[in-house]
């Protein structure tokens, strides 16, 4: 096994924030998808979506400022900004539905090479939490997983097929890992740049799913 | 006749909820949003087989939305004293492993029951019971576990899940303010479940920091018009988080 040092999760935060385009109503996940909102590149402007009903959720609040009215969907307490709005549950998850977001950043425990996404149950634990996840899986324009390459054991998150519960079929557009960026195609998941130090072929070796590798695969930019 | 449903207290609010009740609990998770004085005065009135509607099973071993770390009153309470049957939520246990809820250990044990439900499903749900529409079709969680063994169609060119209404016996919500006539308002993110829940219970008993003769209130910001609510109980400690560590209130 290559035991070549792999991108930390703040550098594949930065590289999914280079994705979200200036103006954009996004969605982030908890884990890594959190961290992308530090990253995005100066001059944008970026409208995040909570489910817990918040629309422009701006910097969360100093220690001892903290307003329990005043929460995203991982529980973190936000500071009051200007053109924040609120909204209440059925509102919130209709802007996912009906289609009103633009971007959601999820993490996952698989993705396959059609675009399925496997992230709320661990079979082993026989218990886990929905919450949003069906939902923006569903309904938001464009769905980009962040999450490490590999899981604890070495095994490829990037399969074949799902073997965990589906969160949603066929709904990944591109998956950014500590070792690739890989876009869901037709023709399958094709690989679009290595992280640093990585060629094609020992990316492909650590993962499940066939990658379609181009002539030409540039290292990750930032 | 004046009107007034504001009620003196917690206790005498919940006193005709009966065992096998079905309840829907406002909250996202943490505090917030929360009705903690309904849910202890549930505990005081012991009612067993109880259904609970809420997003959580109730997150009672960690610390989520409330400020230091510590732990906040919620429905958990209820799932460990033994008084419930079955939880109908999209977030049942905790996010990580190790720290199990009170519920996660009693479904391992086949003592209660789940019925998972993505968010969004859930409150559409919830409105839909409001608002008298019996089922409605999704793409959410088509093609997934949550669509096995409902009516699944085509439209617009994708997969929709048929989904049912859900309505309940009581709904216990936390708004900001009330006005006697049962006109709430709430704050920031803490609207989450509890305006369609507002909708969807035969009797709705609204938790508050504080009640308002009308007029107080500006209609303009009214989200739950009087209406949907039977009762009102003013919090004896207003704005506190209540949390366990301290007990009923601190």
């Amino acid at each position: 096994m290559t035991t070549k040092p792999r991108l930390e999760r703040e550098v594949i935060a930065m590289r999914v924030a280079r994705e979200l385009p200036d103006g954009a109503y996004v969605n982030l996940g908890i884990g890594i998808p959190t961290l992308v909102s530090n990253y995005v590149p100066e001059g944008r402007v970026v409208i995040y979506h909570s489910e817990s009903g918040v629309l422009n959720c701006g910097p969360l609040a100093e220690e001892g400022e903290e307003d329990i009215d005043l929460i995203n969907a991982g529980g973190q307490f936000l500071k009051k900004a200007p053109g924040m709005s609120f909204f209440h549950s059925a509102d919130a998850f209709g802007m996912i539905r009906g289609g009103h977001i633009d971007v959601a950043v999820l993490g996952a425990l698989q993705v396959s090479e059609q675009g399925d996404l496997a992230n709320w149950m661990l079979p082993s634990r026989g218990i886990g939490n929905i919450g949003g996840a069906m939902d923006l899986a569903a309904g938001a324009k464009r769905i980009i997983v962040a999450m490490e390459h590999t899981d604890r054991d070495g095994k490829s998150k990037v399969v074949r097929r799902c073997t965990y519960p589906l969160t949603g079929r066929r709904c990944v557009d591109l998956v950014v890992t500590d070792l690739a960026v890989l876009k869901v195609t037709p023709a399958g998941l094709e690989l679009r740049e290595v992280a640093p130090g990585w060629t094609p072929a020992e990316v492909q070796a650590q993962t499940e799913a066939t990658l379609v590798i181009p002539r030409d695969v540039p290292e990750i930019a930032l | 006749m004046t009107v007034s449903k504001v009620w003196p207290s917690a206790r005498e609010a919940v006193a005709d909820v009966f065992d096998g009740a079905v309840i829907m609990m406002d909250g996202f998770g943490g505090p917030g949003g929360m009705a903690q004085e309904l849910i202890l005065a549930l505990r005081e009135r012991g009612v067993r087989d109880l259904t609970i509607i809420s997003n959580t099973a109730g997150l009672d071993s960690v610390s989520f939305g409330t400020p230091g770390g510590s732990l906040p009153v919620n429905h958990g309470i209820l799932v460990a004293n033994g008084q419930v049957r079955k939880v109908i939520a999209s977030f049942p246990v905790s996010a990580s492993p190790s720290r199990p809820t009170s519920f996660e250990l009693l479904y391992r044990e086949g003592k209660v029951e789940l019925e998972l439900v993505p968010q969004g499903t859930l409150a559409e749900r919830i409105r839909a019971g409001g608002a008298g529409v019996a089922a409605f079709y999704t793409p959410t969680g088509a093609g997934t576990l949550v669509a096995e063994g409902k009516e699944v169609r085509v439209l617009d060119g994708r997969e929709h899940v048929l989904e049912t209404a859900l309505k309940a016996d009581f709904a216990c919500i936390r708004a900001w303010k009330a006005d006697r006539l049962g006109n709430l308002v709430y704050r920031g993110s803490s609207r989450n479940f509890n305006v369609p829940m507002a909708t969807a219970a035969r009797v709705v008993i609204a938790e508050v920091d504080e009640v308002v003769e009308p007029g107080e209130l500006d209609p303009e910001v009214i989200l739950t018009p009087g209406l949907y609510v039977k009762r009102v109980v003013v919090r004896r400690h207003p704005g506190k988080i209540y949390t366990r560590e301290q007990g009923a209130a601190s």
